[in-house]
């Protein structure tokens, strides 16, 4: 049985084997009926031990839309206030007769941990600063919609990378697939060592706008203000944010991305999300699609994805 | 069969599906991922020529609606395209070769999901044989007896019966 743990596993021939894929449920999705009994009889659980409830409706709805059956265990209504351990909840969820389990946790590496004592099918949703990958097939998905390929694209991530998870899976994601990534952000924002990642750094947003297809902002995660890794939001925004102004630097065809949720006059102004090349809503629609896609592999193609992990 | 054999084939089926339905009124055709739909697209110009009527081809893949996922390999080909409600429409599917009968089944199933049809008629190149299911075509290019460990391969100028590759 196979997992998705990290978008590195699947190598640029699996992404492309799940991007080909994504095509049949966006279509799936658009019917009238949106459902297929493709994973019928199945479960799939979500187990977030952190709040995300657009990407747990996100897994969900897929799961639904594949005709499986979807529990949700939300840790903070459950005994794990009681101070039941990771390993006994999985145990308890497993006993109960699952498929799969999309694991959220706060601390990276959980959900490799629960993959060597679980006999279900692990979907990594998102692990501490760590990874997403499901968000970056989206992603790239997202670009390939609308850009055709991501080869040879240039492709800034603008925000805190050092906190994010979206961003590390990304840049892994994202180069794998041909693009040319560059970081624009405060050194504060960037992690101590960039040793080993395939990317450039640039400080300069609006020098760095015109000469990008994709810019790919991350929400300012506004509890880091406490850390004062910046002198203010307000110069943040001055410096970083994506403002009117800014966005007129852009290449007629370049797209603004954002994995939400966004604070709107913050990294991105809010007259900024809303103009026609901003794929935000393009993105969560994909997230449902990349999803099926990433379940039904697990689960019902009987298929093995070259280079996934076998766990 | 040759070239002429299949395009022979191609426009009596053509003719047939005309009487059938007592001409092309309401009737649409649907082909099956993959081996159905250059099929599909042939008797949609077949029938174009007969009754100078432009019928609609849609095209399906019954991936998600098999009932043996999970026992073997099961992926999409293409994605499915079907742009019109099919409520009330009669449909032609179209597939190559009928077999089992199973890819039908789960075409029926899947055709449900675009709208309650009128009617649903099949249209196969060649009827091999061995079904399991109690499904059987409205018009066929060719009867084919087959043993179950042989292939049929149906090709745009021909039909060629094969040993399968062990």
């Amino acid at each position: 049985m196979s997992h998705l743990l990290s978008v590195a596993d699947l190598g640029a021939q699996g992404i492309e084997e799940i991007l080909r894929l994504t095509d049949s449920f966006v279509e799936v999705s658009e019917r009238a009926i949106p459902k297929v009994p493709a994973l019928r009889g199945k479960t799939v659980v979500s187990l977030f031990y952190e709040d995300s409830t657009r990407t747990r409706l996100s897994f969900e709805t897929a799961a639904k839309r594949l005709g499986a059956d979807t529990m949700t265990f939300s840790v903070g209504t459950s005994s794990v206030k009681k101070g039941e351990s990771v390993r006994d909840t999985v145990q308890t969820i497993e006993a109960m007769g699952v498929d799969a389990i999309v694991v959220r946790h706060a601390s990276a590496g959980v959900p490799w941990q629960i993959a060597r004592w679980a006999s279900s099918v692990i979907v990594n949703a998102g692990d501490g600063w760590h990874e997403h990958p499901t968000q970056a097939l989206l992603d790239c998905y997202t670009i390939r919609r609308r850009l055709g390929s991501l080869q040879g694209r240039r492709i800034a991530i603008v925000g805190d990378i050092k906190h994010s998870r979206v961003a590390r899976s990304d840049v892994l994601a994202f180069t794998m697939l041909g693009a040319e990534v560059v970081l624009v952000a405060p050194p504060t924002l960037l992690p101590p060592s960039l040793e080993g990642w395939p990317v450039t750094v640039e400080h300069d947003l609006d020098e760095t706008l015109s000469k990008v297809d994709v810019v790919y902002l991350l929400r300012m995660q506004l509890e880091r203000q406490r850390e004062a890794l910046l002198p203010s939001l307000r110069e943040y925004t001055a410096r970083y944010g994506l403002t009117p102004r800014r966005a007129e630097h852009l290449g007629a065809d370049a797209i603004v991305m954002h994995p939400g949720p966004m604070n709107r006059g913050v990294e991105i102004a809010a007259e900024v999300a809303d103009l026609p090349n901003a794929v935000m809503v393009d993105q969560v629609r994909n997230g449902v699609a990349v999803r099926m896609a990433v379940l039904f592999l697990l689960l019902g193609s009987g298929t093995q994805l070259e280079g996934v992990d076998r766990g | 069969m040759d070239a002429d054999d299949v395009q022979r084939a191609v426009w009596r089926m053509a003719h047939e599906i005309v009487e059938r339905n007592h001409g092309l009124g309401d009737v649409v055709l649907v082909g099956l991922q993959t081996g159905g739909v250059p099929l599909a697209r042939r008797l949609a110009g077949a029938l174009q020529r007969i009754e100078d009527v432009e019928v609609p081809v849609g095209t399906l893949d019954v991936a998600f609606y098999r009932d043996d996922i999970g026992l073997r390999p099961v992926l999409p080909e293409a994605v499915t395209d079907i742009p019109f409600d099919l409520t009330g429409l009669i449909v032609v599917l179209v597939d190559d070769v009928l077999f089992t009968g199973r890819t039908i089944r789960a075409a029926l199933d899947a055709l449900t999901d675009y709208g309650r049809a009128r009617a649903v008629q099949l249209a196969v190149m060649v009827d091999r044989g061995h079904r399991e299911l109690p499904i059987r075509p409205d018009f066929v290019g060719k009867n084919l007896p087959t043993r179950r460990d042989e292939v049929v391969d149906v090709g745009a100028d021909s039909v060629e019966l094969g040993e399968m590759v062990k």
